[in-house]
């Protein structure tokens, strides 16, 4: 729970190299600096050869007006890329469909996952049948969750609407609708990742203190939001940060259910449309840059509130 | 208190849940044993069970090419990224360098990375390099981004390890490497394993690398090609098709999932508890 924790190595090393005799000890520290480098320099390249370079090259390739289909038409035209994504309203669309889903899936998931901890951690029989049911949507593949979620509201093989007494709606024929689907295949999807998540931060909560707070009287639900949650912080932001961002990229779900059609396309799919479909890589590559930064300024956000939320709580 | 959940409203709580994770599940199955006409009955349950469609997507060679890629190109992935992992993670645990936070900064970013935005760039140098539309075209980019992931598992178990044990060994004359290769990597093994299982979870799920940088059963994977399948004839409804061929990339995940549910469990969180 502390950040302690994230440095046992440092702890070690330095338990190690004790004040031995000067000279040794300057050549063991480089001897260990050295291995240690060429340990973590075949991961690192690797690391950085598929995210820093593509990120450059998309950097360089938003700069021009560049079809694969017409390379001879390629020509240098400045930052005009994203003035054209940044004025087109489809642009903002996608935004605004991408937020949508972030505030509709992760909310839900994190309420759900709780619960479904709760229930885990409190039962007294069939937590092992309950945790094993929660790690099938956890391993299936996101296409075949989001075909099985399609294909159980589709109007023309779907049993939903049966179920629901809800005649011929047709679920893809509008926009909420399909966002709704791809928002609860999604929360099917994610919310046992989440709440195994939060299973182990429940898990390293003392029961004493739970149980202290219930002889002085305090209600469950009490309990709940003046002992349990805050002893967990940092296992929740932990879970909103990775939640948020991964919610932020949403692509596989969107692409099966309805390819983007009724205004359901997300920035992602936008940015995979331009590239892939239309070969605009110059174009796509601007909006690769701006959906980079986007979640780029999200992820620094969140830690930036995680930080002053964990100084805080430090401090109480 | 821990143990207290026994009343009727536990028992409830357990069977929703357990419905909720499985009803999908149940689904798909349901419908791939559908036949004819039953694909459009709009029933959960197939008024007569049939093992068609499975026939139709094993006698389609997409389907099993793309079976025979996912199984390659993940299980492939994984051993590289498992062994570059265990590498970088004894290091970050057991060595003193400045290098260590910057690995460490480095997968954190990569894991939040949106990877849709390397995707052109990747796809215009496969292209020209001669990586687009084969194995290694994918394997390398899933290295990328599962190396993150097992750095992140082993350097959790890694650092619960009883070291004196490598001390110990040092003392008695052995070299580093033969202290790594004779003590650590015995005692290390349950956690390879466990980011091994993760990795490869995590590769056979990919989508988008599947998608945009192949275009034949050379080396189109199994979710890439689900999307793309519409069934043996345009006749027929492919639903009961990509159900069967969705069933069939579910069960080695599912398998992989309940032989070893303690040590993914353990792993997937193992980092964001403590770290």
């Amino acid at each position: 729970m502390t950040t302690a924790a994230t440095d046992p190595a440092r702890s070690s090393a330095h338990a190690r190299s004790s004040p031995a005799a000067g000279a040794r000890a300057t050549d063991r520290a480089r001897r260990e600096r050295r291995l240690g480098w060429a340990l973590t320099a075949p991961a690192l390249a690797v690391m950085l050869l598929v995210t820093a370079y593509p990120m450059l090259d998309a950097l360089w390739l938003s700069l021009f007006s560049y079809r694969l289909t017409d390379p001879g038409g390629r020509e240098p035209v400045g930052l005009r890329n994203y003035a054209v994504v940044l004025a087109d309203p489809l642009w903002w669309e996608d935004v605004r469909t991408t937020v949508v889903i972030v505030l509709l899936t992760v909310p839900v998931e994190l309420v759900l996952g709780m619960a479904l901890a709760t229930l885990m951690h409190g039962i007294a029989r069939g937590r092992g049948v309950v945790r094993t049911a929660l790690l099938v949507p956890y391993g299936i593949v996101t296409v075949v969750s989001a075909f099985a979620w399609r294909s159980a509201f589709s109007d023309d093989t779907g049993f939903v609407n049966g179920w629901l007494g809800l005649g011929d709606l047709a679920w893809f024929g509008h926009r909420w609708t399909s966002l709704g689907v791809i928002c609860a295949s999604e929360i099917w999807k994610t919310t046992p990742f989440t709440s195994l998540l939060l299973l182990a931060g429940l898990a390293q909560v003392p029961d004493e203190l739970r149980e202290a707070a219930q002889m002085d009287g305090a209600s469950a639900w009490q309990r709940l939001w003046r002992v349990t949650l805050p002893s967990m912080r940092r296992t929740l932001l932990v879970a909103i940060l990775f939640r948020t961002l991964d919610a932020y990229r949403v692509f596989d779900s969107i692409f099966v259910m309805t390819a983007g059609a009724q205004r359901t396309e997300s920035v992602s799919f936008l940015a995979y449309r331009q590239m892939i479909g239309r070969t605009a890589l110059g174009l796509g590559a601007a909006v690769s840059i701006l959906l980079f930064l986007s979640v780029l300024s999200i992820a620094l956000l969140l830690v930036r509130a995680f930080r002053i939320e964990l100084v805080q709580a430090r401090g109480a | 208190m821990r143990r207290g959940g026994r009343g009727a409203g536990w028992t409830v709580g357990a069977v929703l849940a357990v419905g909720w994770a499985l009803l999908p599940v149940a689904w798909i199955l349901s419908l791939s044993l559908k036949a004819g006409d039953d694909v459009q009955n709009r029933r959960f349950l197939p008024t007569a069970w049939t093992l068609e469609s499975y026939r139709v997507v094993f006698r389609s060679a997409l389907f099993t090419s793309a079976l025979r890629n996912s199984i390659g190109v993940s299980l492939i992935a994984t051993t590289i990224s498992v062994a570059l992992a265990t590498l970088a993670a004894y290091a970050i645990v057991r060595l003193e360098f400045r290098g260590k936070r910057l690995v460490l900064g480095m997968a954190l970013s990569v894991a939040m990375f949106p990877v849709i935005s390397i995707v052109g760039p990747l796809f215009d140098v496969w292209r020209s390099v001669g990586l687009y539309d084969t194995w290694p075209g994918l394997v390398i980019p899933f290295l990328s981004f599962t190396l993150p992931l097992s750095i992140w598992v082993l350097a959790a178990f890694l650092r619960q390890l009883p070291w004196e044990l490598e001390e110990a060994a040092l003392m008695d004359g052995a070299t580093r490497w033969q202290a790594f290769r004779r003590v650590v990597v015995p005692l290390a093994a349950p956690g390879v394993f466990t980011a091994a299982i993760l990795t490869f979870l995590f590769a056979w799920n990919d989508f988008v690398f599947g998608i945009s940088l192949t275009s034949t059963d050379r080396a189109r994977t199994v979710p890439a090609a689900l999307a793309f399948f519409t069934g043996a004839s345009e006749f027929q409804h492919p639903a009961a098709a990509i159900a069967a061929a969705a069933v069939v990339a579910t069960v080695p995940v599912v398998l992989l999932v309940l032989l070893f549910q303690r040590r993914i469990v353990a792993g997937l969180t193992s980092g964001a508890v403590k770290g």
